[in-house]
């Protein structure tokens, strides 16, 4: 499993970077012996053109006949063959409709998961020849079966994500507002699978003109922002999906102030709160799934500077839950570490009171522990310490007390170009802002690691300018002037 | 975990906060100055935690549906009057009630797919000021949820939904009566049961009668061209100028399910 993993994830990284990652759902209930593992086997050959018609006449006849040709059909349209031959078949689409809007239920059912496997197509022909279907997979969305509308539910995300003349014509048939009443519905499956349809929809590249300003002026995203903090325990896979949809919204920038108004931020924090005792309790299976979007969505609300949004954060448990992840994370999704420091910084860039907290928590030592991961997470670390230096000399005398020091000179050997710049920047704000942590460099071994770059063109004009403090005695900085005065004995 | 506790600890007591002096441009050669940080969708820093999200998308993570084998019950039959379908799930059973016995009109007994459609429906042949009222002004509400044009007729609400809604212009649920008490459903007329006035698309559509034979009907009369239209060669369209005349857009009430009275 850990191989198909990893063939898995390089496949979608080169979809990513091609801006087509896209990624459907298959809902398969198969009876049958174990088979049907999520797209793994595909059950027997393809069928020719002559035996898909064949079945398609079957579904004429009396009852018994009619279901057991249309199971054969939907369990022939797994294969992308016979998908391809129903769909160039003509006026097979219509009798497929026609099964569709049956009033028999089980005949519905099965029409409705043979228009999943082909939704499930990667062909966007299969995709397109489900246009005259959508008007139908919404009106049903009002619900005959939790099942049915679950299906229903699938289908239209699959076929959404594949195809943009379907998004073309789901628009104007109203999925929005059919969404935005379905979102009431009490069932979690449905719920889940609304939102599968929806972040889907977000995901389209030409969203944040045609999709997210609907999806705005509607009742959604208060819906979404009371989804996405309820019932963790039993449904966590409602809030995963809702929890992509608002960061799809947040990162396109559309009008990030109306969600600021509905109270996203500190919604959001509360349920980071919440996720971090989960993870502390050691529940925490799968909730990186749910971690990750809601960091991205803070971080980029932050990135807003909108009037009053600091404050909605102003709340140092934040910080605590932010490390609380990235211990629990380090080893399996490292890329949780990276997006915590991303919120970290966005948090600390500009808040003394962040800044303040990092020190009084006595979050440092984890901070520092976290520089050998890896480049980015090096440069993301050194960034948010250069934060806390940058905000004067009571947090640079903190930060020496700290030790940051050994550290630093250790990464400084180590490191690249990109790494020790960032490093030689904290120094100086360090040395410009407490001397004495100038001179406690030099007498460590600083001075052998910054000669290791003197010659590096992109470095060597700050290695200079640090290396002269060496030689100079400590000048008189602005910041010992004030420092004897600002620091509060109170801290450790 | 040595943060563990802190969580907890950490309640909302007043930190001490230190002192911080206006900030000062970064003084070359330096020239770090904090910022805040934006990320767009294709970040490179967002790229493994997309690509995490997909594999789970994807099932390759974690098995979102489980195989759920649907507890079994003892055949029972559906208790509303006139209706004797059997079933062995409580799934299978709901299914059909909603499908059949939620949104029923109850002056004529059709089922629709939704409340919004029977309201709709009731509105349109049920209440004796409508005729009245709709001479007056636009009555025909659009049948798009969450869209609030009203429009003189049925015909122009359907040209409506068709051209601004996209929707297909046999749509089923824009259909007027049919014949409820003939279970032996032929392609008779259903104009004599509605005192409505129909008027008869020809161009539009072609196609249009597969639409009109549910399975229902087909069961009970396996005759019914569907079978030969799946085959059907293109040109043939063309030439049905014709148009069979189950086919009427005329109070354009939505099309209900025929009535329970069938053989299964």
């Amino acid at each position: 499993m850990p191989y198909i993993e990893a063939a898995c994830a390089t496949a979608l990284r080169k979809a990513r970077k091609q801006q087509q990652l896209i990624s459907k759902r298959l809902l398969r209930e198969d009876t049958q012996n174990g088979e049907g593992k999520a797209g793994m086997e595909i059950p027997t050959d393809p069928l020719s053109e002559q035996e898909v018609l064949q079945l398609l006449r079957d579904t004429q006849k009396g009852t018994e006949e009619r279901k057991k040709s249309l199971s054969c059909l939907r369990q022939a349209l797994q294969h992308k063959e016979t998908q391809q031959k129903f769909v160039r078949l003509e006026g097979s689409m219509r009798v497929l409709i026609g099964l569709f809007t049956s009033s028999l239920a089980d005949v519905q059912m099965e029409a409705a998961r043979c228009l999943h496997e082909l939704s499930h197509s990667s062909d966007p022909a299969v995709a397109e020849a489900c246009l005259p279907a959508t008007s139908y997979l919404l009106t049903y969305l009002s619900g005959h079966s939790i099942e049915f509308t679950e299906l229903c539910l699938y289908t239209l995300g699959n076929l959404v994500v594949e195809s943009e003349a379907v998004r073309k014509q789901l628009l104007p048939q109203g999925i929005i507002s059919a969404l935005a009443s379905c979102i009431q519905s009490p069932h979690e499956a449905v719920l889940e699978g609304l939102g599968y349809v929806l972040s889907q929809l977000l995901q389209a590249k030409e969203a944040s003109i045609e999709i997210i300003p609907l999806v705005l002026d509607s009742a959604l995203p208060q819906h979404m922002l009371q989804l996405v903090c309820s019932n963790l325990e039993l449904g966590m896979g409602v809030a995963v999906e809702f929890a992509w949809c608002l960061h799809y919204i947040v990162c396109s920038c559309v009008n990030n102030a109306l969600l600021i108004s509905q109270g996203i931020m500190s919604t959001l924090v509360l349920l980071l709160l919440e996720l971090a005792s989960m993870v502390s309790k050691a529940v925490a299976d799968g909730l990186e799934l749910l971690i990750c979007p809601v960091l991205r969505c803070l971080s980029n609300l932050l990135a807003e500077e909108m009037e009053g949004c600091n404050m909605q954060v102003q709340d140092e448990r934040l910080l605590v839950a932010l490390f609380t992840f990235m211990q629990y994370f380090l080893n399996h999704h490292l890329f949780i570490v990276q997006e915590c420091l991303w919120l970290l910084n966005n948090l600390t860039a500009d808040e003394p009171f962040f800044c303040s907290a990092m020190l009084t928590l006595d979050l440092i030592p984890a901070l520092l522990q976290l520089l050998p991961c890896s480049r980015m997470v090096a440069l993301l670390v050194l960034t948010v310490l250069c934060n806390i230096a940058e905000k004067g000399c009571a947090y640079c005398q903190q930060l020496h007390q700290k030790a940051v020091l050994s550290s630093l000179i250790s990464i400084l050997t180590l490191s690249d170009a990109e790494v020790a710049g960032q490093c030689l920047e904290l120094l100086h704000l360090l040395f410009l802002h407490w001397p004495e942590a100038a001179a406690d460099f030099f007498t460590q071994a600083g001075l052998q690691a910054l000669e290791q770059h003197q010659h590096h063109p992109e470095l060597q004009e700050r290695v200079r300018a640090l290396m002269n403090l060496a030689t100079q005695p400590a000048a008189a900085s602005p910041c010992s002037l004030v420092s004897s005065a600002a620091v509060p004995s109170s801290l450790p | 975990m040595l943060l563990l506790s802190g969580l907890s600890a950490a309640v909302r007591a007043e930190l001490p906060l230190l002192p911080a002096p206006a900030r000062a441009p970064p003084q070359a050669p330096f020239r770090f100055s904090p910022r805040r940080l934006r990320c767009p969708r294709e970040h490179e820093l967002l790229e493994d935690g997309d690509i995490h999200r997909h594999l789970y998308l994807q099932d390759i993570l974690v098995s979102v549906t489980q195989v759920t084998e649907k507890p079994k019950v003892s055949e029972f039959s559906c208790h509303i009057a006139g209706c004797c379908q059997v079933f062995d799930t409580l799934e299978g059973y709901e299914h059909h009630y909603n499908t059949l016995h939620r949104n029923v009109c109850s002056f004529c007994k059709r089922s629709f797919p939704s409340g919004h459609l029977l309201d709709i429906h009731i509105l349109e042949w049920h209440d004796s000021l409508f005729q009245i009222m709709a001479e007056k002004q636009s009555m025909y509400q659009c049948l798009v949820q969450g869209c609030v044009e009203k429009f003189k007729s049925s015909k122009d609400r359907k040209d409506h939904l068709v051209t601004v809604h996209l929707y297909p212009s046999d749509f089923r649920f824009d259909r007027p009566k049919k014949a409820k008490s003939s279970t032996k459903h032929s392609k008779s007329p259903l104009l004599q049961n509605t005192s409505m006035p129909v008027d008869i698309k020809t161009s539009e559509q072609p196609q249009v009668d597969s639409m009109e034979i549910s399975p229902v009907e087909n069961m009970e009369n396996a005759s019914q061209p569907l079978s030969s239209l799946i085959s059907l060669p293109p040109e043939k369209h063309l030439n049905r100028s014709r148009i069979p005349s189950t086919i009427c857009f005329g109070q354009g009430a939505t099309r209900g399910f025929k009535s329970m009275k069938k053989k299964i």
